[in-house]
């Protein structure tokens, strides 16, 4: 017998799962080519070219973008584009801030020894365990409060008031990805010897060149995947943000929950393909980075 | 002008917290002068103290008490970029993310070599340790020998005043680490560079160093010449690690210039001629010590001490025959060797066979009791 035989049912649930994971996200790429502007059923996809949209009831007929008659919609649409602008300067900024910070804290944890040193290891997975919505309505909270009293104090008024926007979405994203970075440094650490930065400083490195030439470079994969995490968990993100931004910081999650509640049209899938797309580029780039590295 | 050593540990103390809250004395009031030029060993069992001693040098760990000094200055707290010694890693510590050139290249360009200077030299020192064409791979595409190799040219490229080595041929398989100790050897008299090596092979050490130091529990126990250490160990503890040693208890009879008499209560008997060494006492409790080698089975009672034993069980092993015997209640092992190819059993001792064991009286050691 040959061991290596696949077993029937491990291969069938292997299949289920990757149906259960995958068949929404195809069904919801279909639909962004979805004739029918109602979106309820799929209408087959738009045929034909031409110089304007031709619609027939609720149905597209023909569009100067054919097939992609609502991904043309999506990239006239101001709102989308503000919205998209939104969260891609957040995820960036909130990205590169709680990598830097989240490297940090795992290497302070991993090379000193402090008197809460263990609790600045469990106070890491709160955030992570926690509600979202909890956090959210603490950092609404603690926001509006500190805002209250900055605004107060300062004798603020009009425009130059504190209120919420982007930078305390920013904040708060920071806030949350900061455990994650962390954690995922820190297991890449788990395995680096001490020696290797001994050895740099015995050929005749100072600590910051160490770091820099030595240290970095082995732990960059691992920064790398807590970037990444920080930006997708960042992107994605709804809960927090919904609590934390404020006029003109709508990100697109917060934007399409807002279409929902009037009409979905194709174009919410096509924004979502988009999204996808993008997600799924990154993750792609990031695998082939890593095996790259891997093999050398 | 050089200094008298290039390295030396005057009574230095190194202190560690244990994780279970005690303190331990690691190294503990060493006192070490290492030559220039010479290829010194620290040899001692697991936990003796002997990497704590070597990480002091290159200034990894600073001294609780004490002071070390290379080259005549004292280091203090100077930190390891420095201080002009090298460092070959136990597990070599080559850097994954570069290449066998650029590993050997990283302590030049730290000094501010210029490219055409940097690559003379890393060639050169690639040619010395046999390593020329491997200068683009990467370390995990090398041996474990050509990886400890490159360990030694990254090392040996700064021109270092002392090379400090710790167990460097460890990971590697029991005949490439002989191979590598000749080498070694070679490449340190060749640069006549100072080498302070770490091990706690015995042979390894006997067979690269010009001096070893013994220790245990932090402590150094003997120090000298190879053969020093085996021929006139310094107590129990180093004839008991270096080699292989039959102990017996015994009280000094006679104390003269010339010659000691012990007896041997076991054995009720006394043991004459026996080499003096300093600091023993008329009368005092000592422990006589006589290596398996130095003994011999003989038909004739010599005009030596001479002792009736039973075979109580004989080791073949190639080279040489293990014979265990029972010299009136205490086990006495002897080691022959099989200077001539016999291949029948029979001809080797039979068990419960009478010999006579001869003792050569400069052969016997009387060391102090602990
Ligand atoms: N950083 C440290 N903290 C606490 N104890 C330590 C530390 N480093 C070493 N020790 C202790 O000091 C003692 C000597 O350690 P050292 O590494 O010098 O031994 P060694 O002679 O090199 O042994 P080995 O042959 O196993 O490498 C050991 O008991 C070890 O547990
Ligand atoms: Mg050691």
């Amino acid at each position: 017998m040959n061991p290596h035989r696949r077993h029937p049912f491990i291969f069938s649930s292997a299949i289920l799962v990757y149906i259960f994971l995958y068949a929404p996200i195809i069904v919801l790429i279909l639909f962004s080519f979805n004739a029918s502007r109602a979106n309820i059923t799929f209408e087959g996809f738009i045929p034909t070219f031409s110089e304007r949209t031709v619609m027939e009831g609720s149905v597209v007929k023909a569009s100067p973008c054919g097939p992609f008659h609502w991904f043309c919609e999506l990239a006239k649409d101001d709102d989308v584009i503000e919205a998209a602008g939104n969260t891609l300067t957040i995820a960036f900024i909130s990205t590169l801030i709680s990598t830097i910070i989240g490297t940090m804290a795992a290497l302070a944890l991993q090379r000193y020894e402090f008197k809460l040193k263990p609790f600045s290891q469990l106070s890491l997975y709160i955030p992570i365990v926690i509600p979202e919505i909890v956090m959210g309505i603490g950092i609404l909270t603690l926001f509006s409060q500190l805002f209250g009293v900055i605004n107060n104090g300062l004798g603020l008024s009009g425009d130059s008031r504190l209120s919420m926007g982007i930078s305390t979405v920013i904040v708060s994203h920071i806030a949350f990805s900061v455990p994650f970075v962390t954690l995922v440094v820190q297991a890449r650490l788990q395995g680096f010897d001490k020696s290797y930065e001994e050895a740099a400083m015995d050929l005749g490195a100072n600590e910051w060149t160490t770091f820099r030439r030595v240290t970095f470079p082995m732990i960059l994969p691992g920064v790398l995947s807590g970037g990444l995490l920080a930006f997708t968990l960042s992107l994605d993100d709804f809960v927090i943000t919904f609590f934390t931004n404020g006029p003109g910081s709508t990100t697109l999650p917060i934007y399409v929950y807002g279409l929902l509640r009037r009409i979905i049209t194709p174009q919410v899938n096509a924004l979502s393909t988009v999204w996808i797309l993008t997600i799924f580029s990154a993750v792609l780039l990031l695998q082939w980075v890593q095996s790259r590295e891997a093999k050398h | 002008m050089t200094a008298e050593f290039a390295v030396e540990l005057r009574d230095v103390v190194k202190k560690f917290i244990t994780p279970e809250g005690n303190s331990l004395n690691a190294v503990d009031h060493v006192t070490m002068q290492i030559k220039n030029g010479e290829f010194f060993s620290m040899l001692g069992s697991s936990g003796c103290g002997k990497t704590t001693s070597l990480r002091m040098i290159a200034g990894f760990e600073w001294p609780t008490e004490g002071e070390v000094y290379i080259e005549g200055k004292a280091m203090g707290h100077l930190p390891p970029f420095q201080r002009k010694v090298n460092t070959v890693f136990q597990s070599y510590a080559l850097f994954q993310h570069l290449t066998v050139f650029q590993n050997i290249a990283f302590g030049l360009e730290m000094e501010g070599a210029d490219k055409s200077e940097i690559e003379k030299r890393v060639k050169h020192v690639l040619e010395m340790v046999q390593l020329t064409g491997m200068e683009r791979r990467k370390p995990k595409q090398l041996s474990g020998g050509q990886q400890q190799r490159v360990a030694v040219a990254r090392a040996l490229v700064k021109v270092p005043d002392v090379l400090l080595l710790d167990e460097p041929l460890g990971a590697l398989d029991l005949k490439l680490r002989k191979e590598m100790q000749l080498e070694l050897k070679a490449l340190q008299q060749q640069l006549g560079i100072t080498f302070v090596y770490v091990t706690h092979d015995q042979e390894e050490a006997m067979t690269m160093s010009d001096r070893i130091a013994v220790m245990s529990k932090g402590k150094v126990q003997q120090m000298g010449h190879p053969v020093e250490i085996y021929e006139r160990p310094a107590n129990k503890f180093v004839a008991d690690f270096i080699g292989e040693s039959n102990f017996l208890d015994g009280k000094i009879k006679s104390l003269s210039k010339e010659e000691a008499v012990v007896f041997i209560p076991a054995w009720n008997t006394e043991i004459t001629g026996l080499p003096v060494s300093p600091g023993l006492v008329n009368g005092e409790e000592v422990t006589v010590s006589i290596r398996p080698e130095k003994v011999l089975i003989s038909d004739q009672t010599l005009n030596q001490n001479s002792f009736k034993g039973k075979v109580t069980n004989t080791v073949y092993i190639g080279t040489d025959t293990h014979v265990y015997t029972d010299v009136m209640g205490k086990r006495v092992k002897v080691l022959e060797q099989n200077r001539i190819s016999r291949l029948d059993p029979g001809s080797f001792y039979t068990i419960g066979q009478d010999v006579n064991l001869v003792m050569m009286f400069e052969n016997v050691l009387v060391l102090k009791k602990e």
